[in-house]
């Protein structure tokens, strides 16, 4: 069961009032607030407090190192990030050029790789499948001084083996820099990330598994080919994983925060290629320990997120396909 | 089809042997897909793991080695040989024949040199005509194991791993028995609001930390606890989503039976939850725990910020970065320490596989 459908089950649910209830019934639910009210407790305090509480910020100058200077400003911090403080709109478009080029990447690599590892005539699977997963448990800042390592152009392997594959010259400081050149860092940065994509595999795998078989017969019957399947059949029916995993991408590269912060200490280096927003933020909220204009960075990035998140469950029903919708 | 049709009357084993034919040819065919996609998921296999295999192979190396372009892969030094109690650097030496012999070279001369044969040291000096700076010294494999211990005390791994381990057990701890009391009033309380709160839940999932980190921040700040482990770990006792979330879908396939049985024999909802809910989702608890240790194991970012300044206290992902600033020019230590970081979770994960890839797939499917 998934998340969608699980927000759809629970819309759909008849409603219960307190005042119709009998004895019994409401013993029941005072139980059931008891045993939720630690996650109230914690939503509260943990989220929206502090939510509105950071919008409230935002309207404030109020610096960490100076507390009791707290002054209230009104929308200055917004008009300053919006229209003064350049770094946002750059840090934006940083953001989104690396999920435009990461995302479908990461989601078609692991779409293929499912198909591959749920392919019947694959021999060892279970080998297979537990190491493919394997690298998602190497921790991210491991992962990334290994890929330094490898990305390296003149002792890593990964330009000696494009030399020795290839033939061209590429090993040395003449050649691919991968960390060091604006116009391959994305793709580096895509590779040190690559290994993240294991529980989509894993998804995507578990939900090839629940394609009924008697669909690809029927195609089959009527003389559709190889591609033709994937395309017409496999694809939408494990669309609604490929929507959630799409939705998890999009939530995570807006927070892209740790290998460009490991790799440059956040200083955007090469040319500003890897000033994200959240090394923006991160420079400015615990940096420089500006806490009113940190907030209003935060806020622009959870409305910006929002934004994303809304337009991408309204074009849903256009292309995600949940074969319980006619229920 | 359409031969066997056309001359139906004396074809009977023609058709048994097309038949047959066709069976193996199938076969063959079937065969031949098997041995191309396993060899396919073989390659990329190997280059899907190859990092791990250069970081593991470096960790191994002398410095040397790895700035040394014409190196071997593998780490290796270049062997010497001891002859009378002196240390000889071994060469490849071509013979007059066309094949080659590896000598240690003794007395080094412009035109000629005098080397010495390690697999026959009684036929004495031997005499070779050529410029022995053109030859190439001969390496053994040699593992620089050294590099581990280094590693270790260098970043005082030890005292990492303790840090790391605390915030993944004491954190584990919290949000299971959080997440499971909170998933049970989801799961089997009927009261007005739970299907708006549950999606209020939910929708905690999509919402970026960031937004609410800076009054968080501020907050702790100002209770004096920055650097310390509280603002870290407390959240963790007040129910994440996931976890609720995971824990309620497993919740619900519990046959309500033993619940009712134990209503009847007076035991209230506490009791109930603990007594027949808790044990019967051992498999979901797992889960849960061993996906908070690997949330655990990598977070970095709460750390970061809580345990600025307390180097002491920091677990092993904000030590690594310390450690990758102040030896950024000793490869071999880096991929040590790294090899060191992630070959915990790799053994934790081979060990308790099963639940863990059973957790994920529930999360993201029907």
């Amino acid at each position: 069961m998934s998340f969608m459908d699980a927000l759809q089950q629970s819309r759909s649910s008849k409603r219960v009032r307190w005042r119709d209830m009998s004895a019994l019934k409401k013993n029941e639910a005072k139980w059931g607030y008891i045993f939720i009210s630690i996650w109230i407790v914690g939503f509260l305090v943990f989220y929206l407090v502090p939510m509105i509480a950071s919008f409230g910020f935002s309207l404030m100058d109020f610096q960490l190192a100076t507390p009791d200077e707290i002054e209230f400003i009104g929308f200055e911090h917004w008009r300053r990030m919006l229209f003064d403080d350049e770094l946002v709109w750059e840090s934006l478009r940083v953001t989104f050029v690396f999920a435009f080029i990461s995302l479908p990447i990461g989601m078609i690599a692991a779409f293929f790789l499912a198909v591959m590892l749920n392919s019947e005539n694959l021999w060892g699977k279970n080998v297979f499948r537990t190491l493919f997963y394997m690298p998602s448990m190497v921790p991210g800042i491991a992962a990334i001084f290994v890929w330094q390592g490898v990305l390296n152009p003149q002792t890593g392997w990964l330009n000696r083996i494009i030399q020795n594959v290839t033939g061209l010259e590429v090993v040395g400081l003449q050649g691919l820099r991968w960390l060091d050149d604006p116009s391959l860092i994305y793709i580096a940065y895509t590779y040190i990330g690559i290994w993240g994509i294991g529980n989509a595999i894993l998804i995507n795998l578990a939900s090839l598994q629940n394609v009924p078989s008697d669909l690809y017969e029927a195609a089959k019957v009527d003389g559709a080919g190889y591609w033709r399947r994937m395309w017409h059949i496999t694809v939408p029916m494990i669309s609604p994983v490929i929507f959630y995993n799409l939705i998890l991408g999009v939530v995570g590269l807006m927070q892209y925060f740790l290998t460009p912060f490991v790799l440059n200490g956040g200083n955007g280096y090469p040319e500003g290629s890897t000033r994200f927003y959240m090394i923006h933020f991160f420079n400015n909220a615990f940096g420089y320990a500006d806490m009113g204009y940190g907030a209003a960075l935060a806020w622009l990035m959870f409305m910006i997120g929002l934004a994303l998140t809304l337009i991408l469950f309204g074009t849903a029903r256009y292309w995600v396909f949940y074969a319980g919708d006619e229920r | 089809m359409a031969t066997v049709t056309s001359n139906e009357q004396n074809t009977q084993p023609a058709l048994v042997q097309s038949r047959a034919q066709r069976k193996l040819m199938q076969r063959r065919r079937q065969m031949f897909n098997r041995a191309g996609i396993t060899f396919l998921a073989l390659s990329i296999l190997l280059i899907w793991l190859m990092p791990l295999a250069y970081g593991g192979v470096t960790s191994l190396k002398t410095k040397d080695q790895i700035s040394d372009v014409e190196a071997p892969i593998l780490p290796a030094k270049a062997e010497s040989y001891e002859w009378e109690g002196e240390e000889y650097e071994v060469y490849i030496v071509p013979q007059p024949d066309g094949s080659t012999q590896n000598w240690a070279l003794v007395n080094k001369g412009r035109q000629s040199s005098e080397f010495i044969n390690p697999r026959n040291p009684e036929a004495g000096l031997i005499e070779w005509e050529g410029r022995w700076r053109t030859l190439e010294r001969t390496r053994v494999l040699s593992p620089t194991w050294e590099n581990y211990p280094e590693a270790y005390t260098s970043i005082s791994f030890g005292r990492l791993m303790y840090n790391t381990f605390f915030y993944a057990i004491v954190g584990m701890i919290g949000a299971v028995f959080s997440a499971a009391i909170v998933a049970y009033g989801f799961a089997r309380f009927k009261f007005p609001g739970r299907n708006v709160l549950f999606i209020v839940l939910l929708s905690t999932i999509i919402l970026p930390p960031q937004v609410t980190l800076v009054p968080t921040y501020a907050f702790w700040v100002n209770l004096g606890l920055v650097p310390s482990w509280w603002p870290l770990l407390l959240p963790q006792f007040f129910a994440n989503a996931y976890n609720v979330f995971f824990l309620r879908q497993y919740f619900m396939t519990i046959p309500p039976e033993m619940e009712e049985a134990a209503k009847i024999d007076g035991a209230g909802p506490i009791r109930t939850f603990w007594s027949v809910i808790l044990p019967q989702s051992i498999p979901a608890l797992v889960a849960i725990s061993l996906f908070h240790f690997f949330f655990a194991w990598n977070d970095f970012f709460g750390p970061l910020i809580y345990l600025a300044g307390a180097r002491e206290q920091v677990p092993i992902t904000v030590g690594l970065t310390f450690f990758n600033g102040i030896y950024g020019s000793q490869p071999q230590l880096i991929q040590a320490a790294s090899i060191m970081t992630l070959i915990i979770p790799i053994i934790i994960f081979f060990m308790a596989q099963r639940y863990f890839i059973q957790g994920i797939v529930i999360t993201g499917n029907k």
